[in-house]
């Protein structure tokens, strides 16, 4: 059956022969239908490859270290959850783990998951899951929020210390924009269609 | 885009939430659950219980904004002397020292998006509860608006782990979280599943009902 219901106004619209680019939008309520892409598969694989790099630089290094005289503090991502765990505010500590560290992660993982046996031309088990639970994940990572959260904390502290940006800041700032290319990259409508020949 | 002139629900299809695959399902669903048959979703016509969701996750978010705003947001101790900030005056502290761009970017996140956002969804809520058939149209934008937006308000949260990894030992002043932050963050999760929850279709399900 070739047609598709809009996901916001449930109105039904017959699927026209694919153009190379360009999205499709509701004719009632104009929210995208689907965006058709341009060697989606390659370009969502690349992006993700670089995104993984960055954020393993991004994970790793300190993003701001704090000189105030001969004392010097630095915090990375992974080391800043871990104070909080040690300082007993689990749950703020929980929220920053998932949203800032797992969960980008696994988006990123799961991009290559799907993509690199649809470049292959292979089936793997779980893709449709995997695919479902990306597309349930989406909205919880916000690694490009907590880049800000950097910013102003960098202007917060600029009063009380010499604030040095460390490495991560321009790992992290960069794989926003990588992320979001990544992202914007992936044809949904395609992926369905091919995971769905395999069932 | 070549449209019909039906809904889904009117031609008894159900679009599947994850994949978007019209799936073909006796017209009372009843209680007994249904699969999409390519991904596996459990399929539902509406969001289950949509407007009951939604109305319980924000008033729980409303509940939660008034701690948030009112208790300290972080705790700073120096020399002796302790300091307890909320969210606003945070947001003065910024204006006073001279960066007032960052006082907008932390104003807008931490308290003008929760507000326009509880606004927005009581408005979308009522609309669909009083059966208006008012520009549907720019009502289903306001709901992809507020669903855009809502995760920005996790900066202050951020801000505060940052602030309270990096000033730790070794400095004349320390900075603790203070028990809004919990409150804050249980905010902008609240209000993200409560936006997740509504169905913009609910929308347009009283529009057609009008002129059926
Ligand atoms: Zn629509």
């Amino acid at each position: 059956m070739h047609q598709i219901a809009c996901h916001e106004c449930d109105l039904i619209h017959d699927i026209p022969p694919m153009p190379s680019r360009g999205a499709a939008c509701c004719v009632r309520c104009g929210s995208v239908l689907f965006r058709a892409q341009e060697n989606s598969i390659d370009r969502t694989l690349a992006w993700t490859i670089a995104g993984l790099v960055l954020y393993v630089v991004g994970v790793s290094f300190p993003f701001l270290a704090m000189k105030n005289g001969p004392i010097s503090n630095e915090t990375g991502l992974l080391t800043g959850i871990q104070l909080l765990f040690d300082q007993g505010i689990i749950p703020l500590a929980t929220l920053v783990l998932l949203t800032c560290v797992l969960i980008p992660l696994l988006q990123m993982l799961g991009l290559l998951y799907i993509f690199i046996p649809l470049k292959l031309n292979i089936r793997v088990k779980y893709a449709v899951p995997v695919f479902r639970l990306f597309k349930h994940i989406k909205p919880w990572s916000m690694m490009e929020i907590y880049m800000l959260g950097i910013l102003v904390s960098i202007v917060k502290l600029g009063k009380m210390a010499t604030i040095v940006p460390g490495l991560a800041v321009i790992a992290f700032g960069l794989l926003i924009f990588v992320l979001s290319f990544a992202l914007s990259a992936v044809d949904e409508h395609m992926v369905w269609e091919k995971l769905g020949e395999d069932s | 885009m070549k449209a019909t002139h039906a809904s889904a629900r009117q031609l008894g299809l159900v679009s599947c939430h994850a994949c978007h695959l019209l799936n073909r399902i006796p017209k009372v669903l009843g209680h007994a659950f249904a699969y999409c048959s390519r991904c596996g979703e459990e399929l539902h016509q509406r969001k289950p219980n949509s407007l009951k969701r939604t109305w319980a996750l924000l008033i729980a978010a409303m509940v939660f904004y008034i701690p948030a705003n009112v208790l300290p947001m972080t705790i700073t101790s120096a020399l002796g002397t302790t300091q307890a900030d909320t969210i606003m005056s945070g947001v003065i502290y910024f204006v006073t020292s001279g960066s007032w761009e960052i006082a907008l970017v932390i104003f807008t996140a931490s308290i003008f998006v929760p507000f326009l956002k509880f606004t927005i969804l009581i408005y979308l809520l009522l609309s669909v509860q009083f059966k208006s058939i008012k520009r549907p149209k720019n009502r289903t934008r306001l709901y992809r608006f507020t669903e855009a937006i809502g995760r920005w308000s996790m900066l202050d949260i951020y801000v505060v782990t940052i602030l309270v990894a990096l000033v730790k030992l070794g400095f004349l002043a320390d900075i603790e979280a203070g028990p809004a932050a919990i409150y804050f963050a249980a905010v902008v999760v609240t209000t993200m599943i409560a936006a997740e929850s509504f169905d913009p279709r609910l929308i347009w399900d009283v529009v057609e009902e009008k002129h059926e």
